[in-house]
């Protein structure tokens, strides 16, 4: 029976078409096209702006390495577990080798996989920090990434550190590690109830785009959940949807103002707040 | 019980089925055809020892979504002694999708939730297809709450093509319930038991899939996704599914070489379709033995284990610079 064909994974070819151009930061050249108000826009005071167009507050992609900078204090994260590299445990080939695609996304991107994890500040707050990169297989998760994250939350209940987990997952759990990639999801949801357990603040920061196998884990499973303007957020892709209900889907489905409206996400944040609001959640929330 | 309709590998065995069923119903049979029955079968017992014994992942799916495969409901009949059927999630509505009640099953009272896919066209509709809303893991999870308290064993059978994607399971939260499942049942301080007993579809299957103990069926799989979903976005087509398959490696052997079940339960000859009761003895059996098992250990050992054996899932490289 395939009548219905719906996947964790199923939402990274869809989500695809959402994410900005697959490099770090913004596109080549002096001018940009933004996609939310359709105006030309000069580069440069995109970038002053954190990557938020200035005439509609449309906001582009961000790489991992970027996010840390805006929310972090400067020079204060230190990265752990790099030294967790991905492999090719199912010898993964569908028109490319699995292991080549890796080689190609780490090169392309200069990331070792989906994730980045560490420790730092904000505005002087020790954190236990992760930041997944949309630009690396789509931010999907693998066993890297699984792995990396629950060190990091095992460490943050270990140390009692706030934890701050930024998704930019279009790509869900990852097809090309087939079901270890899916018990990730289990394993980081797992590590995460203990934490929760033990007292620990977790506050799941969804931004462009989270679907699939990273919302239904631990994108959701914030005791505060923040997330940026516009965001495409859900399980299914929106593709998967309408091939399945054969309608067309109403607008601003799966956004972050749809989700605020249903009841999943505690506050719309734009990016150039979200450090500071970050702050004040940790203060209110005693740690 | 014959494989019935269907299955492209099976021509030549449903073809000695049929032979075979028509010359049993002749009433005043001679020695001759009484001996040419007794070949047919022998015949049909080859047959299916070699394709049974060799079935490729693509095959493999095709056996975990045969229409006659027994669903949660026929092993709730044939291998507990009563069901009690709960229904709702206190919250939205009843998802006939996952289906959840008591149970009694030898000396063992348990909680059963079970995803549940529908016989006839009229139940699968009403439960569309095995694909649960957010309600039915909400109802779920207010059965895991009830059987925590009164320290009943919960045990889950999985088979789903996956968390139905649709406008309203977007609006409910599909996402938010399935993380939140795994979240409660990864600290359950009750012994949990999860067979995945045909398709193992994704977060849907996974939804009501951390358990102390992980078991599959010989011929059920286990996904990341489907293979068709898989062949459209890797393959840019659903007709290189049976490519894909082959590449997700999920069959129970993969799945077992991965650490990723436990156990695999062996389906009788010519799979779990053919003979439902043994299955379901089967079934029986396994679950009893572990039952006991589990009722051993403290719930907090039980906890720890359970988060230690998901713990250890997943394949990566670690230098040690
Ligand atoms: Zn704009």
């Amino acid at each position: 029976m395939s009548t219905v064909d719906t996947n964790a994974s199923r939402a990274q070819a869809e989500a695809a078409t959402n994410v900005p151009p697959k490099k770090r930061g913004v596109p080549e050249g002096l001018w940009l096209k933004c996609p939310g108000c359709g105006a030309s826009v000069y580069k440069k005071e995109v970038e002053q702006q954190l990557n938020v167009c200035p005439k509609c507050e449309h906001h582009f992609y961000v790489s991992a390495v970027q996010r840390i900078e805006q929310v972090l204090d400067a020079g204060t994260f230190e990265l752990m577990n790099d030294h967790i590299r991905p492999t090719d445990p199912l010898v993964f080939t569908d028109r490319r080798n699995y292991a080549d695609r890796l080689i190609g996304e780490q090169n392309r991107t200069g990331l070792s996989d989906a994730v980045m994890t560490g420790t730092g500040m904000v505005r002087a707050r020790r954190v236990a920090f992760a930041v997944t990169d949309s630009a690396f297989i789509m931010g999907s998760m693998g066993s890297v990434v699984g792995e990396r994250l629950t060190r990091l939350i095992e460490k943050a209940t270990e140390q009692n550190l706030p934890l701050i987990i930024v998704s930019a997952s279009g790509g869900g759990a990852r097809m090309h590690e087939g079901i270890l990639s899916l018990m990730q999801m289990a394993k980081v949801s797992a590590a995460l109830a203990r934490y929760d357990e033990a007292g620990g603040l977790f506050i799941s920061v969804l931004t462009n785009p989270t679907m699939g196998g990273v919302a239904a884990s631990f994108a959701s499973l914030g005791d505060l959940v923040f997330a940026e303007p516009k965001a495409l957020i859900g399980f299914a892709g929106p593709r998967t949807i309408k091939a399945t209900i054969g309608i067309e889907l109403p607008e601003g489905f799966q956004t972050s103002e749809f989700l605020l409206e249903h009841g999943y996400i505690d506050r719309i944040v734009t990016r150039k707040n979200l450090k500071t609001e970050i702050a004040r959640a940790i203060d209110y929330c005693g740690k | 019980m014959s494989g019935g309709p269907g299955l492209e590998f099976e021509v030549a065995i449903a073809d000695l089925e049929s032979r075979i069923a028509a010359l049993e119903r002749q009433t005043d049979r001679s020695d001759a055809t009484e001996n040419e029955i007794r070949e047919l079968r022998m015949e049909l017992v080859n047959q299916l020892r070699d394709v049974y014994g060799s079935l490729d992942a693509w095959q493999t799916v095709q056996v975990a979504r045969h229409k006659n495969r027994p669903y949660t409901r026929d092993y709730l009949n044939l291998a507990f002694d009563e069901f009690v059927e709960l229904h709702g999630d206190k919250h939205f509505g009843d998802d006939r999708a996952m289906l959840s009640g008591f149970a009694k099953l030898d000396r063992f009272k348990v909680m059963v939730l079970g995803h549940q896919k529908g016989r006839t066209y009229k139940e699968r509709a009403a439960c569309h297809f095995g694909c649960a809303h957010p309600e039915g893991y909400r109802k779920a999870m207010t059965k895991m709450r009830l059987a925590e308290k009164y320290q009943l064993p919960l045990i889950c059978f999985i088979d789903t093509p996956g968390a139905y994607p649709g406008i309203g399971a977007e609006e409910r939260g599909q996402a938010q319930v399935i993380a939140e499942s795994m979240f409660m049942m990864s600290r359950l301080k009750t012994p949990v038991i999860c067979v995945v007993i045909g398709e193992g579809g994704s977060g849907g299957a996974l939804g009501i899939g951390v358990g102390d103990r992980v078991a599959v069926l010989q011929h059920a799989y286990y996904s990341v996704i489907s293979p068709e979903g898989c062949a459209g976005i890797l393959w840019k087509s659903h007709e290189h599914a049976p490519k894909a398959a082959a590449a997700l490696r999920f069959t129970s052997k993969d799945l077992r070489r991965l650490n990723v079940v436990d156990d695999v339960l062996e389906e009788p000859l010519g799979g779990a379709h053919r003979d439902h009761h043994q299955m379901a003895s089967r079934l029986k059996t396994y679950l009893s033995r572990t039952l006991a098992e589990l009722e051993q250990k403290t719930s907090d050992e039980l906890v720890d284990s359970r988060y230690e054996k998901f713990r250890r899932i997943g394949v990566f490289l670690e230098d040690a610079s």
